[in-house]
This record gives C-alpha cells, structure tokens and sequence, in this order.
C-alpha cells in the first residue's frame, strides 16, 4: 500500500472577508494523472497557490513527500519537488527558451554562484550537464528549433510547452499544469494530451490538472476533482463526474423547473 | 510647557505649509502612479514668483490685503501654467512606460527646474523684505505672528475648497475615478488628459501659494535649490499619510512638520533633516501605505 | 572538458589578461612621461575608471537583478570615507616601520583601505538590502535615496572625518594599474555570472519574482547579494577615488551624484555591462568637455559653464527618458557574440 505523495487536509484560504476555497481535502497518490474542473471563479488556481507556497492557508495542512510544508515558503517548496504552469503563461520573455529551461534547471545545480563568478572548473562541469539535460528536453517536447529565440517572441502554443519544459528541467515529483490548453486549436491540444500522458509515464510524475477542455479532462484524467464557490463538489472518475447532477449544474445552471 | 506649547504652534505652521504642498504630490500620484519629484522645485517658483513681484513692483513698500492676493493668484497662476506644462511635455509622453522611466524622468525635471533656476535666477539667495511685524507675545507669552497665523489660515481655507473639490464636482469624481482605473475612466467618458492635466494645475498651485506665503511671510532666504528639502518632506509626508489619499497628505503634513519642530527644538538639532528620511524609512518598512492608506496585493 | 584542458584556457586567459593590464599600465607611463597625456588627461581616465566601477556595480542592483536603487552614492561615500579613515589613522604605523613612502608599503596600505572601504560599504549594502526587500518598485527607490540621504548626512555630522569641511591629506595611492585592474575584476565577476545559470536566478527575479521563487530561486537572497556586491564595488569605487584625489567632502556623495550614476546605466542600458562601461565613459568625457565651454554671456548676465552642465545634463536625461529609454544597448552586450552574428548576417 503507497503512500500519497500529497494530501491537502481541510485547507481553507480566506482573504480578508471573501473565502476563495473553504474544507478543501485531497489526497494524489504517486503517479496519477488527476483533474481539478470548475466554473471560472471556483477557486482552482488559489489551491494551486496553496500548494506552492504562494499563499499561506487560512486553515489546514498540506503534506507532501512526508512532510509538513504548509506554510513553507515558495522556493522550499519548489526544491522539494513541486512544479507549476501559469495561467497566464509567465515566462522569462527575455531569456531565450533553451534559457528558461536551464533557469528550471538551476534548482538542482550544486555549485553556486561563487564558483560561477570565479568560472572554477566544477561549474564549466555542472553547465555542461545542465545544458545538455536543457537540450534533451527541448528536443522531447519540440522546441529544439527554436532553442535560442526570445522567449517573448514565441507563438502561444510553443510558449505553453516551453512552460512545461520548464517545469520539467526541475525534475518534480508533482507537476501543476494550469489550464495548459488554453487558447489551443484542437490539433495542438491533442499533441498536448499526449505530451502529458507521455511525460507521466516516462518520468513518474504526479499530475494535477486545471483545465477547461473538457476533452482534455475526460481524455487523460485518471481521477477528477471539482469545485464550485471554493468548495469541492464532486470527486470521482470521468464517467462519474460527466454525468454528476451537481457537476451539471454548476456549469450550466439549474434546469428551469 | 510653554515650550512644548510654542513648538507645537511651529509645528503646525510648518506643517500647514508641508500639507499644502503634500497634497500635490499624492493627487499626481493617485491619478498617474508618479512619484513627481519636481513638485518642490514648483514649489520653488511659487517663491519666486513672488519675489519678483513683490520687489519688483515694490508691493512691500505698499502692503495691503488686495496686493497680497493679488501676488498670490498670480503665484498661483504661473505655477499651475508650469506644472500643466511639465506634465504636457515630460511625463504624458512617457505615461505608459514603465515606472523606473518615469521616475528618472521625473528626477531630470527636478534638476532642470533646479539648475534652469540657478542659470536664470543666479545662486545667491534673495529675501523679501519683512512687511510683517515679526513674531509678538501673545498673553500666554507664546509667539505667533501675524505671518504664521495668515499661513495656517490661507492652508486651511484652500484644504477645504480642494475636499470639496474632490468631493463634490464633477472634476474631483473624474480625478477618483481615474485614480481607480484610468482606462475604465476612459471608457465612461473621461477626458483623461484634460483631467490629469488639470489635476497637476490644481496640486502645483497649491505648491505655488505654499512657496509664495513662505518667501512673503517668513524670513527664509530663497535660492533655486531651496525646493528640494521641503518638497521631499512634504514627499514623505504624503507617504506616511498614505500616498494617494488627500486627507492623509494633511495629516501627514502636519505631522511632519510637528515631528520636525520638536526635533529642532531638541539635542537632534542637526539631524532634523535626516529625520524626515528616518521617517519614510520607518514607514514604508512599517506600514507602506501609509496612515490612512489601503494596502494592495498583487493577484497571481 | 578535461582537467587539464581547463587549466590550459584559464591560464591562457590570466596571462592576456595581465599581460594587457600591464602594457597599458606601461603605455599610460609612456604617454604621461612624453607628454603625450597631461595631468589633465590622465584625470579623465581615471575617473573614466571609477565611473566604471560605478555603473556597472549600479547595474548589477538595477539593471540586472531588476531592484530600484537610487542611492548608490551613499555606498560610494562609505567606501571613501572609512577607507580614508584607515589611512590616516594607519599611515603612522607604517611610518614608524619604514613603510612609509615606499612601494611595498603603499601597495600594501592601499589594499588594506580598499579592504576595509569594501566591506564597509558591503555591510553599508546590507543594511540598506534587508529592509528594503520587502519594498517593490517605487517605493524601493524612495527607500535607497533615503538611506543615500541618511548615509550624508550621517558623514556630515561625524567631526572625526572632518564634517562639512571635509577630509584632507589623504595620502594619494591609486594609480592606472589599481584602477583597471578592479574595473578587469569587476568586469570578469559580472560576465561570469551573467553567462551562467545561476547567474540566470539574477535575471529571473527582474523578469518575475513570484516565478523565481516558484523555480526554486531564493529570491530574498539574491536581492540581498545584488545590493551587497553592488554596494562593496561601489565602496571600493570610493576608496579608490578617495585616494586619487586626496580630498573627500560629504558633498561629492550627495543625491546629484546618485544620479549622475544612475543615468549612466540607463544611458547604457539597463542589463548591459557592456552599455555601462560605454555610458561610463562617454559621461566622464562629456562632463569634463562641458567644464570647457564658454561663458555665455546674455542680457548682460553671464552663464558659466559649471551652470549650464547641469543644465544640459538634465534636459539630456530627459530627452533620453523620452526618446530613447532603453538607452544605448538595451539589455544586450556587445562583445564577441554579437559581432560573430554581424559576420554571419553579412555573409548569407
């Protein structure tokens, strides 16, 4: 019997009188591929600023690989093995892409900044690797064309996946996409969907996903998780949640009587 | 207790002073997000503007009540025609750029203002001759002349026209609302430059009459440089106040200048000045937005 | 890359490096000893060298870890001030060895001063780091000047360095091959770093704090160690130029100054080391071309040439802001990169 990789207990964030996710429990087990759906507003993303450190819970833990990060601060957490998307993608729009990986890279480096400074030979050994590893991932997820172009300068979609690329150069153990099909024409967001499955398979990662897409969610989604006014309302598998009165509802209203 | 009296009295005339000119600052700051650094030099003209009047069409030697407004609109005037058009040239062009740009640019006026003073004006400091009888006893045997209560009378009165200004026209809710929002505003119908524009005529006139009342009223020496230290107190002012709140840039105002007379009654004597930058120190560490400000958090 | 090949490179590069530094250093003896550079001149290119210094350790806090600090005369002031402080209060020590006067024994003395300038200033940058890093934008500027300000008015109220009257006598160290040989160290220190990944952390938080962070980037620490490193380079900076001039006086360390330095860097490009070093130089030459022009006379009063510099230098900083806010080079360098791609281009 696994352990979970991370279970949120009863979290709950309010911000001054407005409370954005209210008993918010979760538990992922290692490796699995879990979506968390919504009407805009329902509180998904602030659960994905909970888990990385940006908010401090209200109420609640968060445990993650075994330990009590509730309240850690961001970069600790991100050390310990957690990885993000945005939203709205936040990259470093002047840094090149092959650049932007290597910044996600950077988290695992053992030399420092004096050894960069001073250029010591274990440094030029480190970079080495690191800019190999940045290639190989550039190379998996496409973009090793567009290696050495500003970050800004990319179509959306490529952005979205350098994004993930990103995120990957961290090695995680969970990965957080946030709506990372957004604004996508059908042909990428399949590319998308097998990119995901193909990356939890290859590297064990622990998925959660926020999407809207609901062929995205019902497409690689092992598990899903919806909320509704920062509460969760239903939890089960594709089939369950598709056909989940509530689930309904909340997304498209209550049936005229 | 009469000390503690009398420099509460200075320091309240200080502050009145420090006040009118704060409120400049935080209204420019509320609408465009800019810390205008060149308020204190407008401040600077306001004083001599006056000087030039007043010498120069001898009003001292002819004191009334009608000149002294008269030179005091016409401070007023010339002021508000600068701010209009530093912000005309200087900042509307960069209005959109990012906010160290704008701060630099900001920096380049005040130096122009200043150096352009020292070129125009010359370096060696002017005084108005005193029309005013200097300080007298009151009963309690505390002094307060005639100059000081003209002052604090003069801020008063235009503290309140400006609350009700920014309360009660049309002007002032157009000022708030881009304050909010400066493209909502846009889209209700808000002539945004008019506006603005109107906003820095209306804050360096106030910065105007301040340094017009100084130079006429007290006997400080006047030289191009002498905007810089009040107008960056007055600066910290408005930000202990609350940077963009009006009320709080008075009560920052008074504050300050509260603060300042009792240090320069005290042993610190020679540090009041550094006082001011303790005190913005102490606040943006403390209580960033001020005393009467509202904190704002960045959504991700 | 092999062992042995690294050392190959880095002993190669070292050699060139101190090989040209001393060639120049000999080509500025040469030059002085004919003539062919006056005092004058040899001025100008030492201040040339501490503006460099200033600029580009300026940049590193503004332009490449994205802060706002508008006080680095402050850091300047500290560094000249305690070094020069250490001088006057050492000199009898070395005096009473026999130290005094000679090579060794000022070698030794000024790199004590620059020691001690730079770690003051460092601990100078740490104060003022800390507190300011809960501080964003223009609040974290208004936060540096008012230390810049506390830091003046600090030296001016401490008698023992002499007040408003300023510090004399101090003994004059510095020389060409001081000078540049920081300004290499400087310049090699910042490149690394910007070329290599955690280097990349730097540029990070200046693009986006909150995704440093969520990449695993000790934001707070990094902040903390721009405004170090800033603030020591900017110290050393004044403990060379304290004793270039020999003469030190809180108001060479005020706002103005700040400015001036900071205009520098926005005139090069926010980001680039390359564009400072440029700007650095360009504004020391035009500064000092300035003091020359004519006396204006108009109206029967005359303009003097001290005035109007001001003058030109602030319309000058508003037209930059206005027309070209990216400044010179923008965020990219100009070195050996940049003219291979010129080369490719021209050849397809």
């Amino acid at each position: 019997m696994t352990e979970p990789i991370l279970t949120v207990h009863n979290c709950t964030m309010r911000f001054g009188g407005l409370t954005a996710v209210k008993n918010f429990s979760l538990q992922l087990m290692p490796q699995e591929l879990v979506g968390l759906i919504g009407p805009n507003g329902a509180g998904k993303t602030t659960v994905f600023n909970l888990l990385t450190g940006i908010y401090r819970p209200t109420e609640g833990q968060i445990i993650f690989r075994g330990r009590n990060i509730t309240g850690w601060k961001t970069y600790r957490i991100a050390r310990l093995g957690i990885a993000r998307t945005f939203q709205n993608i936040r990259l470093f729009r002047s840094l090149t892409v092959l650049e932007n990986v290597k910044a996600g890279a950077r988290i695992h480096m053992r030399t420092g900044l004096w050894d960069a400074a001073w250029r010591t030979y274990p440094m030029l050994c480190e970079e080495e690797q690191v800019h190999a590893e940045a290639w190989r991932i550039l190379q998996e997820i496409g973009l090793d064309d567009v290696a050495h172009y500003r970050a800004g300068d990319l179509p959306y979609g490529e952005q979205r996946r350098l994004e993930i690329a990103r995120a990957l150069a961290m090695h995680p153990y969970l990965l957080l996409l946030d709506e990372p099909a957004a604004g996508m024409n059908p042909q990428e967001t399949a590319h998308l969907m097998e990119l995901i499955r193909r990356l939890r398979d290859e590297y064990g990662l622990t998925i959660l996903l926020i999407e809207h897409d609901m062929k995205v969610v019902m497409g690689i989604c092992e598990r899903i998780v919806v909320l509704d006014y920062g509460e969760e309302i239903a939890q089960g598998t594709p089939e369950q949640i598709r056909t989940n009165p509530r689930v309904i509802a909340a997304y498209l209203g209550e049936a005229p009587a | 207790m009469e000390a503690f009296l009398q420099q509460l009295i200075n320091g309240i005339q200080y502050g009145s002073i420090y006040a009118l000119i704060a409120v400049g600052y935080t209204m420019v700051y509320g609408v465009l997000r800019l810390i205008n650094f060149a308020h204190g030099d407008v401040y600077m003209l306001g004083a001599f503007v006056a000087y030039y009047i007043i010498v120069g069409l001898q009003i001292d030697k002819h004191p009334s009540v009608g000149n002294f407004v008269f030179v005091l609109l016409m401070c007023m005037l010339v002021c508000a025609v600068v701010g209009m058009l530093i912000e005309r040239l200087a900042y509307r062009p960069i209005r959109h750029a990012p906010r160290l740009t704008a701060l630099i640019t900001a920096i380049g006026v005040s130096l122009l203002l200043e150096n352009g003073g020292i070129v125009v004006f010359g370096a060696d400091p002017k005084y108005i001759p005193t029309i005013i009888e200097p300080a007298q006893a009151g009963e309690s045997g505390l002094f307060v002349s005639v100059g000081q209560m003209i002052m604090l009378v003069v801020s008063l009165v235009f503290m309140v026209i400006l609350r009700f200004i920014v309360m009660n026209t049309r002007f002032g809710r157009a000022m708030r609302a881009i304050a909010y929002d400066m493209d909502a505003a846009r889209l209700m119908g808000i002539h945004v430059d008019r506006v603005i524009a109107l906003t820095f005529a209306l804050g360096s006139a106030l910065a105007g009459a301040a340094g017009m009342m100084v130079a006429t009223f007290t006997s400080v020496k006047i030289t191009p440089l002498f905007g810089l230290l009040p107008g960056v107190k007055a600066f910290v002012a408005a930000v202990l106040g609350g940077i963009g709140n009006i009320p709080g840039a008075v009560l920052g105002g008074l504050l300050m200048g509260v603060i300042e007379a009792f240090v320069g009654g005290s042993a610190l004597t020679t540090y009041r000045d550094a006082i001011a930058f303790l005190i913005l120190i102490l606040v943006l560490l403390l209580r960033p937005s001020g005393i009467l400000g509202k904190a704002v958090t960045e959504k991700v | 890359m092999s062992v042995g090949r690294f050392w190959l490179l880095r002993g190669i590069s070292l050699f060139a490096a101190a090989g040209s530094l001393l060639a120049a250093n000999a080509l500025i003896a040469w030059l002085r000893a004919t003539g062919w550079v006056d005092d004058y001149t040899y001025r100008v290119i030492m201040l040339c060298g501490i503006n460099i210094l200033l600029a580009v350790s300026l940049n590193f806090i503004n332009g490449i870890t994205g802060q706002f600090s508008i006080g680095h005369a402050g850091f300047q002031g500290v560094g000249a001030y305690t070094s020069a402080a250490f001088t006057l209060a050492s000199i009898r020590w070395f005096q009473e060895r026999g130290l005094a006067g000679t090579s060794l024994g000022d070698q030794i003395l000024l790199a004590s001063a620059i020691v001690v300038g730079a770690v003051s200033a460092a601990l100078a940058g740490l104060l003022v780091g800390i507190p300011s890093l809960r501080l964003r934008g223009d609040y974290l500027a208004i936060a540096t000047l008012g230390f810049g300000e506390i830091i003046r008015v600090t030296i001016l109220n401490i008698e023992a360095v002499g007040g408003a009257r300023g510090l004399k006598d101090i003994p004059i160290l510095t020389n060409f091959l001081w000078l540049y040989l920081v300004v290499f160290l400087l310049l090699a220190l910042s490149r690394n770093l910007l070329v290599s990944v955690q280097g990349l952390g730097f540029l990070a938080v200046r693009d986006d704090e909150i995704v440093a962070e969520a990449l695993g980037v000790n934001t707070t620490r990094l902040k903390v160690i721009a405004f170090v490193l800033g603030a020591c380079f900017a110290g050393i900076a004044g403990s060379l130029y304290a004793h270039f001039d020999g003469y030190l006086n809180p108001d060479n360390f005020r706002l103005e100054q700040s400015i001036i330095i900071l205009t520098m860097v926005v005139l090069g490009g926010q980001g680039s080391v390359t564009g400072s070093v440029l700007s650095a130089i360009l504004l020391t030459v035009v500064l000092e071309w300035l003091r020359f022009l004519p006396t204006i006379t108009l109206g029967g009063r005359a303009f003097t040439p001290s005035e109007l510099r001001m003058v030109f230098f602030s319309l000058m900083l508003i037209l930059l802001m206005l027309w070209r806010p990216k400044g010179l080079l923008g965020q990219k360098e100009f070195g050996w990169m940049v003219l291979r791609q010129y080369w490719r281009l021209l050849r397809t």
